[in-house]
């Protein structure tokens, strides 16, 4: 398991990093959250169409509206999109993967990450970024869907106290 | 889904583990002590090792399933193997100890494992959903009963229909299925076995299927070198002596006899599932059978047996949704069906505080909704001012008028409204109290106080039977009285 853990220390420093300036990222939107009140939410559904992959619908809800452009939104669903397709992709390094496990009796997960794990983390550290550069700056916020079942894209709109209560 | 009364539910899942997290004493130290999410877990699972480990609540079939495997295993490997290694090989007891372990190692792995378990919708997103779905029915009268919750999707030309789930409060997704035994919805939901002790599900399926591929392998391997052992001993020495020198030898062979059939058959069964790409759920509904209809097709399947095979048994493996091990963040909404009190006794302390808080709006709401349809608050208001539990009558009134107007909207959203819905929308006429057992007379008087919740069980308000509430009424507020 040698190179698999100096992988993992590897991986842990990184994992850390990330955590840490997650955190601080974290601390400064939460300040963002307790201080503005919360007008509404607003849910992006799961789209179907293309069978059980983890795919949200890019379709404008209409009270983002006033709020943000419709194509930023439109390309933030987009990559998260292909992102996720990205995890779920069958191919022969998911092949490998699979078969490598198995035949160590999935013990081989005690040591590295299955592949799925690791775009789960570039998603956040996506999520994260796009909060920061463009969604707060207009007042919304959007929550990993990973934290609500990967069933939703969960955009809170704080309210605009700078211009006036809506 | 369920629209009968549920059995009441015991607090199980804070017996075990107690060392590592210890239950609450009061609810005002919980600012002191952090919970893990397993620990307010609203499906009926049991979790070990401090939310590592997930099962089914009934685990008795699983534990004879380990039984039976380890005590044939071990009567082979002290038995038969000695003989079969001095006489033929070795090769065999090490190729039988690799596949006994491989087997048990799978049957672990499926038994401990999320099978794929979707969390339940928090309170906005049920929000969300209901105030779509009325959209979309539109509003009807008080006594006008919604049709069932559906939502059609087309899948690879495919028509499917998304079905709403009560007690999670969400559409569920393709395949998935909601299992009555573990009361959860399990994304590409199997079925659940007994056997493993567990619902088979997306995460699962893998392992579960090589538990019964490598355990039909094993008991065949097994029968046959306990036959071959039994039959080269008698060309020695004779059939009963041979019998009476291991006796074991007929144990196993009766057991495996038995376990060939129905293993080896489940075994195939699964293959061809895997194949086609469907689940049992889907093969016993006969969903995307021909007999449907001529162009009823599986739209999941990849159209060659090659690509789903390697998609089910070696495609990525989706991270748990559940999240068993974090810990619950104070400010984080709680899903819809805990405010329902299904999972904690009235009269223990644990995660009670949102549940009492809940159970004693609808209370109030009850109470109050009563009062406008009777006199009776208004005559008398001495009966409410003697109660410890409800403010005197000028409070009363005022969410009382504030109802009055709203009320014709009130019977039509009852029998679908979540607990979380009717929380937002009394908000402003809270009460605190600790005491709700007065709320289940308006319900129906047989119910018990720990059964008692309100979501999906509150049977339809009809302002027909009004007599029948006037009479719930006066019986609840005659009990509130008397505390």
């Amino acid at each position: 398991c040698r190179p698999f853990k100096s992988i993992s220390v590897f991986g842990c420093i990184k994992f850390i990093k990330y955590e840490v300036l997650a955190l601080w990222q974290t601390h400064s939107l939460q300040d963002l959250r307790q201080q503005a009140a919360i007008a509404s939410k607003v849910f992006v559904q799961r789209d179907y169409t293309s069978g059980t992959i983890c795919k949200f619908q890019t379709k404008f809800p209409s009270e983002l509206e006033t709020r943000i452009e419709k194509q930023q939104f439109e390309e933030t669903v987009q990559t998260l999109n292909n992102l996720y397709a990205e995890a779920e992709k069958l191919g022969g390094k998911s092949y490998l993967e699979g078969c490598l496990a198995c035949l160590t009796a999935y013990t081989i997960f005690l040591c590295m990450e299955t592949h799925y794990e690791k775009v789960l983390k570039k998603i956040a550290k996506y999520i994260q970024e796009q909060n920061e550069k463009v969604y707060a700056p207009l007042g919304l916020l959007l929550t990993d869907p990973i934290e609500r079942g990967l069933r939703v894209v969960e955009i809170t709109i704080f309210e605009d106290r700078s211009i006036g209560s809506r | 889904m369920h629209l009968g009364i549920d059995e009441p539910r015991e607090c199980q899942y804070n017996q075990i583990c107690t060392h590592n997290s210890s239950p609450m004493e009061t609810p005002h130290s919980k600012k002191r002590k952090v919970k893990r999410k397993w620990q307010i877990f609203p499906g009926r699972n049991k979790f070990y090792c401090n939310g590592r480990i997930m099962m089914a609540k009934q685990t008795g079939v699983f534990y004879l399933t380990i039984v039976l495997i380890l005590v044939t295993s071990g009567l082979f490997f002290a038995f038969d193997c000695p003989f079969l290694a001095s006489n033929l090989t070795p090769a065999i007891p090490a190729i039988g100890g690799v596949l006994f372990l491989f087997v048990i190692g799978m049957l672990l792995r499926a038994s401990f494992s999320d099978p794929g378990v979707l969390p339940r919708a928090t309170p906005e997103e049920a929000a969300d959903v209901e105030r779509q779905i009325d959209a979309a029915n539109g509003a009807g009268g008080p006594g006008y009963r919604p049709p069932p919750r559906t939502r059609e999707v087309v899948i690879n030309g495919q028509t499917v229909k998304l079905k709403y789930c009560f007690t999670c409060k969400i559409f569920r997704p393709p395949r998935a299925s909601h299992c009555s035994l573990c009361d959860n919805c399990v994304e590409r939901f199997d079925h659940h076995c007994p056997w493993v002790g567990n619902c088979v599900g997306k995460r699962n399926y893998r392992f579960f299927y090589l538990f019964i591929l490598s355990l039909s392998f094993l008991t065949i391997f097994i029968f046959a070198f306990v036959i071959t052992h039994v039959i080269l001993r008698s060309n020695r020495t004779g059939f009963l002596s041979a019998l009476k020198d291991s006796p074991a030898s007929v144990l196993e062979v009766v057991v495996c006899f038995f376990s060939v059939w129905s293993i080896v058959g489940l075994s195939g069964f699964h293959t061809y599932l895997i194949s086609s790409n469907q689940t049992t759920n889907e093969d016993i509904k006969g969903s995307w059978s021909t007999k449907r209809g001529k162009d009823n097709y599986n739209p999941y399947s990849y159209g060659n047996i090659l690509t789903n095979c390697c998609a089910a048994l070696c495609g990525p493996l989706p991270p748990s949704l559940i999240d068993r091990r974090g810990f619950v963040q104070p400010d984080t909404p709680q899903p819809a069906a805990q405010s329902n009190g299904t999972n904690t006794c009235p009269t223990t302390q644990l995660q009670s505080h949102m549940c009492h808080q809940d159970q004693c709006i609808q209370s109030t709401k009850f109470v109050l909704q009563a009062a406008v349809t009777t006199p009776l608050l208004h005559a008398q208001p001495i009966l409410l001012g003697g109660g410890p539990v409800l403010q005197p009558k000028p409070s009363v009134g005022g969410p009382c008028s504030a109802l009055g107007p709203g009320q014709p909207s009130l019977p039509s959203s009852i029998p679908g409204l979540s607990c979380g819905g009717e929380v937002l929308a009394l908000h402003d006429s809270e009460n605190h109290c600790h005491h709700h057992l007065h709320h289940q007379h308006f319900i129906s008087p047989e119910e018990t106080p720990c059964t008692a919740h309100l979501g999906h069980h509150m049977p339809l308000y009809d302002p027909a039977s009004q007599d029948s509430l006037h009479e719930d009424s006066v019986r609840g507020l005659v009990k509130l009285s008397s505390v």
